[in-house]
């Protein structure tokens, strides 16, 4: 598999590292109830299909926002973590 | 037997090996398989379950029969391919499975038994009693199971693994594949033509038809020619590609030197990552067989490995040849083998309306249903149209049921292929896997022109997707025979039919596995193992397929199939993991000081990727406790060096450096001063502990972090995630540094004195109190000077530019000796610490929290950081939580042990007694008593409180108190200095 | 139909004429007490339960695919009860009695072999690790030995002792750790349950779950609706679909975990071995082929496929460990899709909705866990009470950090386990 680093092209999956649904990015208020930061820690979407995460290139130590199927892998697209909030 | 004027082999180059001790005489170009038919050999192995005589069946990496052990020593290969096996002169081939002989083999007595070992019989005996499948049932069946064996030696680990990229990655190089290839490359693309043969042409090198008007070998060779003058193809031969990954990924094995006499340079085998921007499968199809009675004996054959044998190899596997076959194109053996002067001894179709003109006994609508001949094959009883009963004598029986397209890479990523009627096969499904076009017989296309056709088709399709234009190409004239088969998969007589050769699945056994409903095709296949020897069905799967869904009721494609998985050929463990044995297996990290170590006799130990010093050795030290305790005691007493370079150091720069690592961390860093160190932990967002540190604050945007060894890579990950991903906002620039400095810590009341004789200008306590910074000049080379302690003592840590390293080290080693101390390694900075009640990895586990730690206070309340409101959980803060303690046996004498269990005084030590466990133990040289750290329940409240430790494992069972966590210098005066 | 040598033997003789299909293949019926979702290991065994130790027996098990189609017949047949955690340990420790009364309690030879599993270690930090998993072990009465160096090599002599990156310190020896033969785990307990009157409908895909008023009343499938007054969620790879249909969001992430099996050799591995430096671990199954596994593929999933990188990090790992194993050929390699949860243990337990009950998150520990899941899913399905082996596996756990089981260390990231 390989995946297109915003910074530094297309590059293999072993350059990479897998954080987890993208949601990590939307940190809830530190004084949000326990059930939002239950959500936020623990319990995801985890769909059958397309699926926003976060990946790490260490090589540029750049992190990204992926678009990928989970189904068949396939990435439409991927985006650096300032493109991903805009 | 050899046939004259026939076959693509070098007459004038004989080779000669030995099969089972056995000399073989051979030519080059031959494969053990057909050197040995050539040599009259038909018997080349037994069959998994009932020790059968097997012949070789196919002429490719499809064989289930002719699986030998090639080589010796620890380079041994067992179950290799005879028919895939280049001869090579000293080649040492050797039959498998069979005790004591290949030719007599004793284990043949299953065949005997075979009418109680139908399928999934072991699943309904062996149960009693109980204890005798482990002692009795298992290791029997375990000796008898199996097919060759390993050498039992390591392997020497010569393989070599590469990548390659190209546009177009075109797969097998028959017709098909050679005129993709040319198509792609005179657009331009860049071209990997690979193919599993030693020589590109595919069928073409089995067949006697003409292309473009030369013979298809000649043609194939000029092919060959032709694609080798263009810079931008290359031409991959004996690679066969295993496997289809995400986006364009492909394994692939190329046999490098397994075609020759070993013991030159070249790696055995080479594993390829092939990444392609597209792929073109040409893989061709396989011939299948039918089953009919005593399908099995040494001698019957696919009718086109026949043809292989003769046109490639110039073997006949026997005198007296009979074809049986269900397809016009089984016909073409006959002619052949009859041209080449072979007896054709019957031409047995299937079809009543079948025709045929050759001169030979032809008999349409007939079966072969019964064959005679213990070890090889003497004849075959046909049944013909009106049931009048025929017996022909003949040694080889050259079988075709059809051809199934090689779809296997169309399904491993996870497509299912779809059934075609008008051929009775399965062709890879459309878009299958993204970027790869099927062409050719692996697309369902069984004419050699349609093939070439359709190689450019799909070329021309790669090239568009690539974004090229196709040049025209001229298709040469070739062979347009239409295939035409009517599908026959078994024969109706008594006797044993056989699918799966080498596993011993029949017909019945697909019978039964219906009869007791095991209808679903995976649960078929798993239930009597069709389909799961080597070579995981490539022959009989469609077959047996079909069989249940007669059984079943069904039609083919409702039957449904079983998924072809990777590899499509067996690939070694040493191929796919070369280069990792031994040191190979991961990166070894030095610090600057290891030559030093090494050469002042310490033990190096593996820390992470990195490798530390254990101990120092002095003469007369036969132990490591004896060094140990003598580094501990001169750390105490005077003063010792060690290298932490390994420690991760991040550098933070930034206007915004102070707020993040507010953020990062429990305690607050915006308000420490520059020239300042603090203590750092640092939890994970769900409010467990991460990691701990120190970090200086260099400047008025400038810090540096110090992380552990073990989590310099996931916090300087968890940093930039950070960075990025959660406080945009903030101005801050992080930049991995660890390599960059080198780092040593001078540690001792004599601390101060040893910097001092190498630094441009002293330091006092006064410029450089406990837990500062400032930078230095060693010998006019910029350093940094930290101070902070690891030991309880007066410490020191000195960092230089990496190159200068080497050399500190050595100034730091003799200045401390000097003065009474020395270097110290690995086990005495552990007594250091356990004595001072810090901690490590041992106790940050990843399973505690602040609290649990004793560091609850170091949570700041006035701001947000990461893990806060997850620490807060009511089960996070929980008084009833295991916390950490200090722990002395109530006889100092007692050694403790790490990983032992501590349970109140008197109580049995079960699990539901359980009050907690020791982390980190040691020997305290100092205090002249064993010590621990560990985690009780409610811990900080039961200092003083006698408790059991056990520890089954090391049989121990004694007493120990609680303590607070530091045992020495509670007061930290000393340190503070 | 009682299965037994001697009647293996007059089938012999008669051809195998009298053989009985192992279950039926009934219409679902428009009601039952109990409808179970995945015909996997644990469904299938949860449903022997009910029916052998509750007599609940009007009880349907709805499979989309083919019985034991999911990890269970995808998996490295690893039985074991190594687990230190409390709450894990008496789980997998009962989970390990009931694997060794299996045959005689199924009449089906699943070929549970202990042959003995070792963990090897390779610095003294892990070797205190595994020294507090043994005493976990034996604090909960199940066996350990702390083997050294020397007492490794005894039982493993092929390893890499002489040059390895990462030198055996020693290894954690569970004698009673082995392997079984996991498609015959599901046709024993489908096989047991069938005869006990369970209706195993495969081809039946769920398609919604029908709640009223807070309450479970049945399931919609592709085989028409089906009212139950209970209904047990246990899909494990599919879990968050299944549950989303309830209107849950589960604490899970699926993930591909590959295995590799090599074509068949004779017998040069007799034990399970586990190396946790190269997370790899490794048996012989009695066919002969090395079996073979490591870690996951790290990335969300459900494509039951793996990627190279993954494979060859598994190789080399084999190729670090043992060399001899070199020339084994890999035959074929397969993905399983795992419930990752946020602790790496498992959940069995009911749900906000009246009558339905989750069982997931299993991670890699599914396999050996399925007769004591099974057990103890039932106790719960039938009881409504947790199993006293599985009051741990609450899924509020994460909520209020109460009872988190963390073996690995890694935290609330779900593919760190």
């Amino acid at each position: 598999m390989r995946l297109t680093c915003p910074h530094c092209g297309d590059r293999d999956l072993r350059e990479f590292t897998y954080k987890g649904d993208a949601l990590a990015l939307s940190r809830p208020d530190p004084a949000a109830d326990s059930k939002i930061w239950d959500d936020y820690l623990h319990n995801r979407d985890n769909p059958a299909g397309v699926t926003r995460e976060l990946w790490y290139h260490a090589p540029c130590g750049g992190w990204m926002v992926a678009e990928r199927d989970t189904t068949n892998h396939v990435t439409t697209r991927t985006l650096t973590l300032a493109e991903a909030r805009s | 037997m050899r046939v004259a004027g026939k076959g693509l082999i070098d007459r004038n180059t004989p080779v000669r090996f030995t099969f089972d001790g056995q000399p073989v005489d051979a030519f080059a170009g031959d494969t053990v398989a057909s050197a040995l038919l050539a040599n009259d050999t038909r018997l080349m192995g037994r069959s998994f379950k009932y020790h059968r005589p097997r012949g070789v069946v196919t002429a490719g990496s499809d064989e289930p029969n002719a699986l030998i052990s090639v080589g010796g020593g620890t380079e041994a290969q067992p179950n290799t391919r005879a028919t895939c096996q280049e001869v090579y002169p000293g080649l040492i081939a050797r039959s498998q499975n069979r005790w004591p002989s290949l030719k007599y083999d004793a284990m043949a007595v299953n065949d005997l038994v075979s009418p109680f070992l139908a399928a999934g019989f072991y699943y309904k005996t062996f149960m009693w009693p109980r204890t005798f499948w482990e002692g009795l049932y298992e290791p029997i069946i375990r000796r008898a199971a199996g097919l060759g064996a390993l050498s039992g030696a390591p392997d020497p680990d010569r393989s070599e693994k590469a990548y390659a990229h190209c546009d177009l990655l075109v797969i097998g190089a028959g017709p098909a594949g050679l005129i993709a290839a040319l198509a792609a490359a005179e657009a331009g693309a860049d071209v990997i033509l690979a193919t599993e043969e030693t020589r590109v042409g595919g069928r073409l090198l089995s067949e006697t038809e003409s292309v473009g008007g030369v013979a298809g070998s000649d043609w194939a060779d000029q092919m060959a020619a032709k694609l080798s003058a263009f810079p931008n193809l290359r031409i991959m031969t004996r690679t066969t590609v295993t496997g289809v990954y995400d986006t364009g990924t492909f394994g692939a094995l190329e046999r490098v030197a397994q075609h020759v006499t070993p013991g030159g340079d070249a790696p055995p085998t080479c594993f390829w990552r092939i990444v392609a921007k597209q792929a073109v499968l040409a893989a061709g199809a396989l011939e299948r067989s039918m089953a009919f009675p005593m399908n099995d004996r040494p001698g019957v054959m696919s009718a086109a490995a026949a043809r292989t044998y003769l046109n490639r190899y110039g073997v006949s596997a026997g005198q007296k040849v009979a074809v049986f076959a269900n397809n016009d194109d089984a016909h073409r053996t006959a002619a052949d083998l009859a041209a080449a002067g072979v007896k054709v001894a019957a031409l047995i179709d299937t079809r009543e309306d079948a025709t045929s003109e050759g001169d030979w006994p032809f008999y349409p609508g007939a079966e072969v249903i019964e064959t005679q001949g213990r070890r090889g094959l003497e004849g075959v009883t046909i049944r013909k149209p009106g049931g009048k009963i025929l017996r022909i004598g003949a040694e080889v029986l050259a079988v075709s049921g059809g051809w199934n397209p090689a779809v296997h890479l169309t399904c491993h990523m996870n497509g299912r292929p779809v059934w075609r009627e008008d051929i009775a096969a399965f062709v890879p499904a459309e878009g299958a896997v993204p970027g790869l076009i099927p062409c050719g017989a692996a697309n369902g296309v069984f004419t050699t022109a349609g093939c070439l056709t359709d190689g450019v088709r799909a070329a021309r399709e790669a090239l568009e997707a690539l974004g090229r234009t196709a040049k025209p190409v001229d298709i040469p004239e070739a062979d347009e025979t239409a295939y035409a088969l009517t599908p026959k998969w078994a024969v109706e007589a008594p006797g044993r039919a056989w699918l799966d050769l080498q596993n011993d699945v029949t017909t019945k056994d697909i019978g039964l596995a219906a009869k007791e409903n095991f209808r679903s095709v995976e649960h078929m296949k798993r239930y009597t193992t069709q389909g799961m020897a080597t070579d995981q069905g490539k022959g009989s799967n469609v077959t047996a397929l079909a069989l249940l869904a007669d059984a079943t009721g069904r039609t083919i494609p409702e039957t449904g199939t079983t998924t072809f998985r990777p590899p499509y050929v067996p690939v070694a463990i040493s191929s796919m993991g070369a280069g990792h044995s031994h040191k190979g297996f991961a990166p070894e990290r030095f610090t600057t000081s290891h030559a030093a170590s090494v050469k002042a006799g310490a033990p190096m130990i593996e820390a992470g990727l990195w490798y530390r010093p254990s101990y120092f050795p002095e003469p007369g030290e036969t132990t490591w406790r004896e060094a140990c305790d003598r580094e501990v005691g001169m750390v105490r007493t005077a003063v010792g060096v060690s290298d932490v370079s390994t420690l991760g150091k991040i550098d933070i720069q930034g206007p915004d450096a102070a707020a993040f690592l507010d953020f990062v961390y429990t305690g607050t860093f915006s308000t420490l001063k520059e020239g300042r160190v603090r203590y750092g932990l640092m939890l994970r967002e769900d409010g467990h502990v991460m990691d701990d540190g120190t970090t200086a604050r260099l400047g008025l945007e400038h810090y540096l972090m110090t992380t552990t060894t073990a989590a310099a890579g996931p916090v300087m990950a968890h940093l930039e995630f950070v960075a990025q991903g959660l406080r945009p906002d903030l101005n801050v620039r992080l930049t991995s540094v660890t390599e960059q400095w080198a780092q040593f810590t001078v540690a001792g009341p004599k601390a101060r004195d040893v910097l001092n004789t190498l630094l441009d200008e002293d330091v006092t306590d006064e410029v450089m109190p406990f837990m500062s910074c400032r930078t230095v000049t060693v010998s006019g080379v910029p350093g940094r000077l930290y101070r902070i302690s690891f030991s309880g003592e007066r410490g020191y840590e000195l960092a230089v530019p990496a190159r200068f390293g080497t050399s500190l080290w050595r100034l730091l080693v003799a200045q401390a000796e000097s003065f009474g101390g020395g270097p110290y390694g690995m086990e005495a900075l552990n007594v250091l610490r356990i004595e001072k009640g810090f901690i490590t990895h041992a106790e940050i586990h990843g399973r505690v929290t602040a609290f649990d730690i004793g560091m609850q206070g170091m949570m700041s309340s006035k701001k947000d950081f990461i893990g806060k409101a997850a620490a807060a959980r009511p089960g996070l803060i929980d008084p009833e939580r295991e916390r950490l303690v200090g722990l002395k046996p109530k006889d100092p004498t007692q050694e403790l042990t790490a990983g032992g269990f501590l349970f109140n005084a008197g109580a049995d030590p079960v699990r539901v007694n359980a009050q907690g466990y020791t982390t980190s133990v040691c020997w305290s040289p100092t205090l002249d008593s064993a010590l621990g750290l560990g985690f009780v329940k409610r811990g900080p409240e039961r200092w003083g409180e006698e408790m059991r430790f056990v520890d089954h494992l090391r049989g121990k069972d004694f007493a120990v108190e609680v303590t607070d966590t530091v045992a020495f210098d509670e007061t930290g005066g000393r340190m503070r200095g | 139909m009682r299965y037994s040598g001697l009647k293996v033997l007059w089938e012999g003789l008669r051809g195998q004429s009298g053989w009985a299909p192992v279950w039926r293949d009934p219409e679902p019926k428009d009601e039952y007490d109990v409808v179970i979702i995945g015909g996997g290991g644990h469904g299938l065994s949860t449903a022997y339960y009910l029916a052998r130790n509750h007599g609940i027996t009007n009880v349907a098990v709805l499979e989309k695919g083919y019985l034991g189609g999911g990890n269970v017949g995808r998996n490295t047949t690893i039985v074991r009860a190594n687990y230190f955690l409390p709450g894990n340990s008496e789980f997998y420790s009962h989970s390990l009695k009931l694997w060794e009364g299996l045959e005689a309690d199924l009449n089906y030879n699943v070929m549970h072999s202990q042959r003995g599993l070792i963990n090897l270690f390779h610095s003294d930090g892990q070797r205190d690790a595994f020294a507090r998993r043994g005493n976990a072990m034996i604090n909960q009465g199940d066996d350990a030995v702390l083997l050294d160096r020397e007492g490794v090599r005894s039982y493993l002599p092929y390893l890499d002792f002489d040059n390895p990156r990462f030198p055996v310190y020693g290894g954690l020896y569970h004698p009673r750790g082995g392997t079984a033969r996991h498609d015959a785990v599901a046709w024993g307990y489908a096989r047991g349950a069938d005869s006990r009157g369970v209706d195993l409908i495969q081809q039946c895909e769920v398609t919604g779950i029908d709640v009223e008023a807070g309450r479970v009343t049945g399931v919609q499938t592709t085989r028409g609706a089906i009212r139950a007054k209970k209904v047990a969620m246990i899909v494990a790879g599919r879990s968050s679909q299944v549950a989303a249909m309830a209107g849950m969001r589960l604490p899970i992430e699926s993930h591909v975990l590959q295995a590799f099996v090599t074509e068949g050799l004779k017998p040069c591995i007799d034990h399970v071995i586990s190396f946790g430096m190269g997370h790899f671990y490794i048996s012989q199954s009695d066919k002969g082929g090395l079996v073979f596994g490591g870690d996951i593929d790290f990335y969300a999933s459900y494509a039951q496929r793996g990627n190279l990188p993954m494979k060859e990090h598994v190789m080399e790992a084999g190729m670090a460990l043992m060399p001899m194993i070199g020339q084994a050929r890999v035959l074929r390699s397969w993905g399983g899709i795992m419930d990752m949860s946020p602790d790496g243990s498992p959940i069995i337990d009911r749900t906000h909705i009246d009558g339905l009950f989750l069982n997931c998150g299993w991670c890699y520990g599914g396999f050996k866990a399925v007769p004591g899941s099974g057990y103890a899913t039932a106790h719960l399905v039938a009881t409504g009470q947790p199993h006293e082996t599985v009051v741990g596996f609450r899924l509020d756990r994460f909520a209020t950090g109460v009872g988190l089981m963390d073996e690995e260390g890694t935290g609330s990231q779900h593919n760190l386990h």
